[in-house]
């Protein structure tokens, strides 16, 4: 088995005149979650899709499992899972004919009430899909997403919509399925969401891999500048530095001991991210949408 | 080149087609556009030309009642199979039905094997609602020969499978899945009044009868007369006998047109994606 699971190279894809996907370049290891970070219409679902072999691309090479998405036959379907955005199908079904029904498409299956109790479904087993809230819905896709043990799983922006709790719960479903070794594509505009579930970050934009890297190193982070602040005579001092542990030295010798309100703050992710699209606009002299 | 592994192998086309089937089922008899499209309409028409009708004998002992069954049965496979896709389907394309099938490992084969099934046993529901409510309030009486048992059979099954591949091949025409209906509703309905459905045939106008005969509801429609009439009454038809042979004829060819308008112009997305 190769070290890569999904491979990009180069992908171009154009949709009249406009270049949805524009050269764009990554690829993700086995067992890895890797999450594709970018505002709307930076080209994130474009590029998911010519993976999970539903678009054709206009030039570059893709390869998701060793096959070319668009040339994927049924093997290379029964290890690969889906959850699209914002599917309303099924719902004449409920959650456990559903589930039940899409076993039956593959060679070994989860077994199906595993499944539904895996994404928090048990006790709405026996509902009609289309009475499910938004975020119960979801995990139903997600449920029929893993149903059949894929290898790869593909998920779109699976938590637009959420609120903070079930956010919350989700993302200790995906890091279920994690850590049973299943490697994930994750598409996000939640900045927290990518820095809490993926292993690397890219971060795209205009059809264009900006960045790419592990959420901490993302964009030099570590190496930038921190802002060091405390209380002095009532009132809130900063200093911007280098060298945030001498800073805090320095002051500790100043005050003596406890350094009144003290705070450190480095470059959070969402920092970095505005600055790469800032960046970005700036120097194509446009803006996106 | 990792795909190879000594997995299990993936369940046939015919094990997940079966599958599909019952599955469409559930979803079909759920469904109150279907139930309403289906049964609740045609069994409506029924009661309402048998009560106005029914009484009125166009040959000396032919109720209206007994034409309309025959023709209400031949109307029966245009609902169940051509209207009820090209209305299905459409929503399928644009609710994600269609999508997700096609990101899984299913064959292509195996959907339209659930569709054909889903088709076969609506269309026998509602065969079975109209000759039920027939027999009960307007006296129907029943095919006597087994001659006229294995027409209703050639006939339905021929018709089935031409108008469910139309359906399918039709499908592609509604813009959205709302305007389906509205687009696909009035072609059964004008076919209906054209074809000897709502009118004794050999009364229309002779323009409107070669204009019917292109389509396949004229022929099923006179397959059912068959079926449903007494031999004298072949002598009322626009050949004086039942054509029978044309009937198949024109059925199949139907088939035909239908499967390979089918492969044209079939698709899984919709228009303007890819």
């Amino acid at each position: 088995m190769g070290e890569t699971a999904v491979s990009v190279e180069n992908v171009r894809k154009r949709y009249g005149d406009l270049w949805a996907l524009d050269g764009a370049s990554f690829h993700i290891d086995f067992g890895e979650c890797f999450a594709l970070l970018g505002p709307n219409g930076a080209g994130k679902t474009t590029v998911t899709e010519i993976l999970e072999g539903y678009r054709h691309r206009d030039s570059g090479t893709a390869s998701v499992l060793g096959q070319d998405p668009e040339h994927g036959d049924r093997a290379w379907r029964s290890q690969i899972g889906i959850v699209l955005q914002s599917d309303r199908d099924l719902g004449d079904l409920t959650v456990a004919e559903a589930v039940e029904h899409f076993t039956g498409y593959y060679a070994n299956p989860r077994d199906p009430a595993d499944v539904i109790a895996a994404v928090g479904l048990t006790e709405k087993a026996k509902s009609r899909n289309e009475k499910l809230s938004g975020g119960q819905r979801r995990r139903l896709d997600v449920a029929l997403g893993i149903i059949g043990r894929p290898r790869v799983l593909f998920l779109d922006e699976p938590t637009t919509g959420f609120d903070p709790e079930a956010r919350r719960e989700f993302w200790t479903l995906i890091e279920g399925l994690k850590a049973e070794g299943t490697t994930i594509l994750l598409t996000t505009h939640y900045l927290e969401e990518a820095e809490h579930l993926a292993d690397r970050v890219a971060i795209i934009s205009r059809g264009k891999v900006l960045a790419c890297d592990t959420p901490t190193l993302l964009g030099g982070r570590e190496r930038s500048s921190a802002r060091v602040s405390w209380m002095q005579d009532g009132i809130r001092v900063e200093s911007q530095t280098m060298d945030p542990t001498r800073a805090v030295i320095d002051l500790a010798e100043r005050f003596g001991s406890e350094i009144p309100g003290l705070e450190i703050h480095r470059e959070t992710l969402e920092d970095v991210y505005l600055s790469l699209l800032q960046d970005d606009r700036y120097v194509e002299g446009g803006d996106s949408e | 080149m990792t795909t190879a592994t000594a997995a299990p192998r993936l369940p046939s086309t015919l094990a997940i087609g079966r599958r599909r089937v019952s599955i469409e089922l559930k979803q079909f008899f759920r469904d109150r556009n279907s139930a309403v499209f289906n049964f609740a309409f045609p069994m409506v028409l029924l009661i309402i030309f048998g009560s106005v009708f029914g009484g009125q004998n166009i040959a000396p002992d032919i109720t209206f009642a007994q034409y309309f069954v025959a023709g209400m049965i031949a109307s029966g496979v245009l609902y169940t199979s051509f209207q009820n896709l090209s209305i299905a389907i459409p929503l399928e394309r644009e609710d994600g039905t269609l999508k997700r099938l096609q990101g899984t490992p299913m064959p292509k084969a195996s959907y339209f094997v659930g569709k054909i099934g889903t088709v076969f046993v609506a269309y026998t529901a509602q065969v079975v609602i109209l000759i039920v409510v027939g027999v009960l309030f307007y006296g129907i009486q029943l095919p006597s020969t087994a001659l006229q048992w294995f027409t209703f059979l050639w006939a339905s099954v021929l018709g089935l499978i031409g108008c469910t591949l139309l359906g399918i091949a039709f499908s592609v025409v509604p813009k959205t899945g709302r305007g389906a209906s509205a687009v696909a509703t009035p072609i059964v309905l004008v076919l209906q009044f054209t074809s000897g459905v709502f009118f004794v045939f050999t009364q229309l106008p002779h323009w409107m009868q070669v204009f019917a005969s292109i389509f396949p509801l004229k022929w099923l429609a006179q397959a059912m007369r068959s079926v449903f009439l007494p031999e004298y009454a072949a002598a009322m038809e626009p050949a004086g006998n039942w054509e029978l042979p044309m009937c198949a004829f024109m059925l199949a060819l139907w088939c035909v047109i239908g499967l390979v308008l089918s492969i044209l112009f079939f698709r899984w997305t919709p228009r303007g994606s890819n």
